[in-house]
């Protein structure tokens, strides 16, 4: 898998190389030939032409957080002006400080960051777990049943969502963590990307650590694992980011104020908050903030990840 | 070593067990489950449920909210299959090309809102759509000279302003896609075509984008799988909109859980996987033949 995620980043930097090169080169090939030196006049005129576009279109996607960030220090009257003020006349945390007094975001942020940490832990443990099995180890059914997995992936939730309810219901789950977590525990996309990852690992490795004497969890923990680092952290954002953002699920389970996750949170006070649309903003920048610092740091990860299905497909 | 021996043979067994057992309890068993509710009635959570055989279904096909949730869907599903994707293309294509510069800049700032919680999604563009105030009237439709639009109470605006939406939302990702389809193309094959005298769009339509195909299948499967999960965003922005934009799992949702029809709404869940399933592989088929020519 790592050999497989690398590729695309590294091309990418290997030809934005060659094109700076190419640029660098630009003024003596011109005064050479003519015609060499119109057609890169025109390509030097359609990729500035592209990049304005690009530009736009960059503008544009990040237009809408713009928005939420500067209304959301702004007084209810001013979000609701036109022209829009992109600086707020006057900057004060107003609705940041309403929404800790207001309603208990402080504990929303909690159960949100309790939920994901245990569905990352839970999530990691059990698909490199079963990754290592599918990747290191010859056993009967094996081909059959990691099939078996991979199809579990096209079952959609449309078909799940109410049995849950009603089993976690029974089991009196409902308005708690484990309502929200437990069904979430495992992955099939993680096992499939760890049983990528887990075959890199050398066969010759944990032979050797065999006739040491090492146990087969202990090949796991000791080698396994440190070896599929970058495996771990990849499939522990993707984790965390869809935790974080979930809605349908946690909005089926919990129920009352002390128990909502940040999104439930936010669902809520647009419902009841409809004018003081400010809190909700603040909220929304709130909610995003942990979410961009990952992405800040990580962001070769997160893209990695998220289009590493399309890769394999 | 025998023991170890005896560890070894027994161990991948007990490595991929939890999730085995995981898996019948809170994957399988609700599929099975949901089957068997489809076929009996309850409302509430009340103890008994009579049989009622494939009542639901035919109530379901009767059902004129049902349809037009199907339709919404549908309207929907093509709005990404032919607006979001090509757009991703496009956009691909120009981050392909390779004397772009900040490449690595772009292509990271289109993948951002794909982090977005879908509820921060909703928050965000109940003030980009709205009618008086909102920057899509202020800043583009009415300095395009058009009326202003009520975006999400004009019944003939709904879908196209969750496509909108979804423009902002998926464009950038998918377009993540194509490109690492196009990063792994073959440029000799381009190239001798070039040589060969084909023109920028012959190259795209014969040689470029049969090599990409096989993402742009994986795309539009999920972008179908997409327009059936659409959620959060149309239960929070159209609250007010009546049926106007009522998506099917909306309608799953509300009859689940708003009036607690535990059968009806699973053999919708039923019906959607049915849909689903049929067009995935009607994709998968249409897409070989393609292929064969």
């Amino acid at each position: 898998m790592k050999s497989q995620m690398t590729p695309s980043s590294s091309n990418n930097r290997a030809t934005t190389a060659l094109g700076a090169v190419e640029g660098g080169y630009e003024p003596i090939a011109s005064s050479r030939d003519r015609k060499a030196s119109l057609s890169k006049t025109l390509r030097s005129a359609r990729s500035g032409a592209l990049f304005g576009f690009l530009s736009i279109a960059a503008i544009i996607t990040f237009v809408p957080f713009a928005y939420m960030l500067s209304s959301s220090f702004k007084r209810r009257d001013e979000i609701y002006s036109v022209p829009v003020t992109w600086i707020p006349s006057e900057i004060e945390p107003l609705n940041y400080v309403r929404l800790f007094e207001e309603i208990p975001f402080a504990r929303e942020y909690l159960n949100s960051a309790v939920i994901a940490v245990i569905v990352v832990a839970s999530v990691l443990f059990f698909s490199s777990l079963a990754g290592f099995a599918f990747a290191k180890y010859q056993f009967r059914f094996k081909n059959q049943m990691f099939l078996f997995v991979l199809a579990t992936m096209m079952i959609p939730i449309q078909v799940q969502v109410v049995p849950l309810y009603l089993i976690v219901n029974s089991l009196g789950w409902l308005n708690t963590y484990q309502g929200v977590f437990v069904p979430q525990a495992m992955s099939a996309f993680g096992i499939f990307l760890m049983r990528q990852m887990m075959l890199s690992v050398p066969d010759e490795i944990l032979d050797a650590a065999r006739v040491d004497g090492a146990s087969e969890v202990g090949l796991f923990r000791h080698v396994a694992i440190p070896m599929t680092r970058a495996g771990l952290l990849v499939l522990a954002l993707l984790t965390a980011l869809t935790s974080w953002n979930d809605y349908l699920w946690p909005v089926i389970v919990l129920r009352s104020e002390d128990m909502l996750t940040v999104p439930l949170g936010l669902a809520a006070l647009i419902n009841t908050y409809r004018v003081e649309y400010g809190m909700v903003l603040a909220g929304s920048t709130l909610a995003m903030l942990p979410v961009v610092a990952l992405f800040i740091v990580f962001n070769r990860h997160f893209v990695a990840g998220l289009t590493s299905g399309a890769v394999k497909f | 070593m025998n023991r170890n021996r005896l560890q070894k043979r027994s161990a991948p067994y007990i490595f991929t067990a939890p999730f085995f057992i995981w898996f019948s309890i809170f994957g399988l068993f609700p599929v099975i489950y949901a089957f068997y509710l489809s076929l009996h009635h309850q409302v509430g959570l009340v103890a008994e449920r009579p049989f009622v055989g494939l009542q639901n279904y035919i109530d379901l096909v009767l059902d004129e909210r049902f349809r037009h949730s199907l339709w919404n869907t549908t309207y929907y599903g093509l709005g990404s299959i032919f607006v979001i994707l090509p757009a991703a293309l496009i956009l691909a294509l120009i981050l392909h090309s390779p004397s772009l510069r900040l490449k690595g800049v772009f292509r990271i700032a289109f993948f951002v809102p794909l982090l977005t919680s879908s509820v921060v999604v909703a928050v965000i563009f109940a003030l980009v759509f709205d009618t008086r105030y909102g920057l899509l009237n202020n800043y583009i439709v009415e300095p395009l000279g058009f009326e202003r639009i009520s975006w999400l109470q004009d019944g003939s605006f709904v879908i196209p302003a969750l496509v909108v939406m979804g423009v902002w939302k998926w464009t950038g990702v998918n377009s993540l896609y194509y490109l690492a389809g196009l990063q792994n193309a073959s440029k000799d094959i381009e190239e001798a075509a070039r040589i060969d005298g084909a023109g920028h769009w012959a190259v795209f339509r014969y040689v470029t984008f049969p090599q990409i195909q096989p993402v742009v299948l994986f795309t539009v499967i999920l972008a179908i799988i997409g327009s059936y999960n659409l959620f959060a965003e149309p239960y929070l922005l159209l609250s007010n909109s009546g049926d106007r934009g009522l998506m099917a799992m909306v309608y799953l949702f509300n009859n689940a859980f708003s009036f607690a029809k535990f059968t009806y709404a699973s053999a919708i869940g039923y019906i959607l996987f049915f849909i689903i399933l049929v067009l995935s592989v009607a994709q998968l088929r249409i897409f070989s033949v393609f292929r064969d020519d």
